[in-house]
């Protein structure tokens, strides 16, 4: 195997006028996928700091809404940007449904058991995707946006990661907005608060936890439709992000969207910065490494309290 | 306390038993699998189940064990046994290291750091070449026709019978270290850290030292587990030995067995290891994942139906011996701190 030696690494030679230009390139990459783990977060932490559950399968409504966006393509011909709203939808019935299913039993066990149902879900979930549409990577290769580049001076962006970049910022604000302004989002911010207070307020907690858990579906569908214009479909494609999702969320604070949005960024930054100074290999090292730093500031993330 | 001893000689006399009752190798595979995770359950219950940290990382522990074993016979042609001791003292020392920053946090955000610091060894391991990196390595074999004492040294056997003994006799060591523990000053310290940080701080005691031990030991144990689970499988690569499914199948075990209970971790793991065993060999050979689809529906329905753990139900049996088991039912700091 190669591998990079330290001395070819950009660390060490002098930044020329193009090197500025490449990190530039690198930074704008970074903060656009940072905005799609800022919204994949969102959903994660909402149902983090309302029910207080790590959901492992997060990642996995991701692989779902992916191969829903690569279906609706290969079958009906619809782009992934229109198939958006029908991604979106879909995982917010399975978020309920999962809710109804399985968490409403065990969310008041002792310690760690919603966790492990969440993770058999997980395991359910990725296999079965395994076992109806095989192990190969699948590709939506000529949607509406895949393949178009924008070009801002020296920098090519392309143009799947700048609409999945402001379709994730309008969506996060607009989950923001929801939380912060509506009755429905007012009473998920109480029953985070205090769940007996808030079903003694005559807040109906369960439809607030069903509702929850099929926003953060919505989140994360909405997030799938977008990555699968430019990121390959298998079923282990979601794993990654949630983990990647985990560590975005700790390091904003559960249950905070805004920790969650620049926990996403600095992880974006962080990947693609990383993984050019110190070779691709290490871009998650690196990640999890700045998660450890954070936390040694601020032991709560940067937002919690 | 002595109907304990009682249980745990049962326990260890069934396991003690079934090679001699049947040779299937199926069945004996399940049974050292069976041992290597329940003893790894026990190292995670010191540290969880006793003192309350969740730990999602306990695979780094288990993979430096295999690691160190593996290379230091691969490279050094040095019997593991020197592997196995060395290798949990790296364990115990990266342990140490990563305790140091990570016992500062609280509930989830202790979790998350171990799972990172997990994720970090693991990408140290996928491209360091001096341990072969992504490929793995398999183990050299010995000569087919050497004699017991020499396959005694170099841990490798052609049947599987001496792994179960060497496994039982190393679970025995554990539970036994294990309810000593429990039921020591030190145990005492931990449960107190476990129910309040602040309140076991004002009594005088000193909860970082205190965590610190158990992760210690429990790294040093996790370690020889994985030195012998490398051994028995003669072939180890990062992606396998430091991933996730392994953090998480001994949460597993353990939380559905009965956390906080020496008896726990071996309840979890006689279900869950013959269980997904049984679907691998039925079902595994097709590579369609059918078997872990099923594992996992498995694993939602234990959990919907059951979610106090198997000990929930030996205890909902047993309610009136249930005083004599206050052993602690495990209940693990999980809250954010909100």
């Amino acid at each position: 195997m190669k591998y990079r030696r330290a001395e070819d690494s950009p660390l060490f030679t002098k930044l020329k006028g193009e090197e500025h230009m490449i990190i530039a390139q690198i930074i704008a990459n970074g903060i656009l996928m940072g905005f799609i783990y800022a919204l994949v977060s969102v959903g994660l932490t909402l149902i983090w700091g309302v029910m207080d559950i790590i959901n492992f399968a997060h990642g996995e409504f991701l692989m779902i809404s992916m191969y829903t966006a690569f279906w609706m393509f290969s079958l009906f011909a619809m782009d992934p940007l229109i198939a958006l709203p029908i991604c979106t939808i879909l995982i917010f019935v399975i978020g309920v449904l999962t809710y109804l299913g399985i968490i409403r039993r065990v969310i008041n066990a002792p310690g760690l058991t919603a966790l492990l149902a969440t993770f058999g879900l997980s395991m359910f979930l990725k296999n079965l995707a395994q076992f109806l549409w095989t192990p190969n990577f699948r590709y939506i290769n000529n949607s509406m946006v895949s393949g178009k580049t924008i070009e801002l001076g020296s920098i090519v962006i392309g143009v799947s990661q700048v609409v999945a970049a402001v379709a994730s910022i309008i969506l996060t604000v607009a989950v923001m907005l929801f939380i912060d302004r509506t009755r429905t989002g007012k009473a998920i911010q109480a029953t985070a608060l205090n769940k007996n207070t808030a079903l003694l307020m005559g807040i109906n907690t369960k439809k607030i936890y069903a509702i929850t858990f099929g926003l953060s579906g919505a989140c994360v569908g909405a997030a799938g439709a977008l990555m699968a214009t430019f990121f390959p479909i298998y079923p282990a494609s979601g794993a990654l992000y949630s983990v990647l999702a985990f560590v975005s969320v700790a390091m904003g604070g559960f249950g905070n969207i805004k920790g969650a949005l620049f926990g996403g960024l600095i992880i974006g930054l962080a990947e693609a910065l990383g993984g050019y100074m110190l070779g691709t290999q290490f871009k998650y090292a690196i990640v999890f490494l700045i998660y450890l730093i954070v936390i040694q500031v601020r032991p709560k993330g940067l937002f919690g309290w | 306390m002595v109907k304990n001893k009682k249980i745990l000689f049962i326990i260890i006399a069934i396991l003690a038993l079934i090679p001699i009752i049947t040779r299937t190798k199926a069945v004996l595979n399940a049974i050292i699998l069976l041992l290597i995770f329940a003893t790894l359950g026990e190292a995670w219950n010191i540290i969880t189940g006793f003192a309350g940290q969740t730990s999602f990382g306990h695979a780094a522990f288990f993979g430096i064990g295999a690691y160190t074993s593996t290379i230091v016979f691969y490279r050094y042609n040095i019997t593991p046994w020197v592997g196995l001791i060395l290798g949990g003292i790296i364990a115990a020392v990266v342990a140490a290291i990563m305790s140091y920053p990570c016992f500062k946090l609280k509930g989830h955000y202790f979790a998350v750091a171990t799972l990172a610091v997990a994720e970090i060894i693991k990408q140290i391991f996928v491209s360091w070449d001096y341990v072969e990196g992504a490929t793995g390595i398999s183990l050299p074999i010995i000569q087919r026709s050497s004699g017991f004492a020499k396959r005694l040294f170099y841990l490798q056997f052609n049947e599987k019978i001496p792994w179960v003994y060497i496994c039982l006799v190393l679970f025995t060591a554990v539970i036994l270290l294990c309810s000593y523990l429990e039921n020591s000053k030190m145990g005492y310290y931990l449960k107190a850290i476990r129910e309040s940080h602040e309140v076991a701080e004002s009594i005088g005691i000193n909860p970082t030292n205190y965590k610190l031990y158990a992760m210690l030991i429990s790294a040093f144990i996790s370690a020889i587990c994985g030195s012998m689970y490398a051994q028995y499988i003669l072939y180890i690569d990062p992606f396998m030995i430091f991933s996730l499914d392994i953090s998480m199948k001994i949460v597993l075990l353990t939380v559905l067995g009965g956390v906080g209970n020496v008896f726990g971790p071996i309840i979890g793991a006689s279900i869950f290891i013959p269980l997904s065993e049984f679907t691998r060999i039925k079902l595994g050979g097709s590579g369609t994942g059918v078997d872990l689809m099923i594992y996992g529906l498995l694993i939602i329905l234990i959990t919907c139906y059951q979610p106090k753990g198997v000990i929930g139900i030996v205890q909902k049996l047993t309610e009136k011996s249930k005083k004599t088991n206050v052993g602690g039912e495990g209940k693990i700091e999980a809250t954010s701190g909100n």
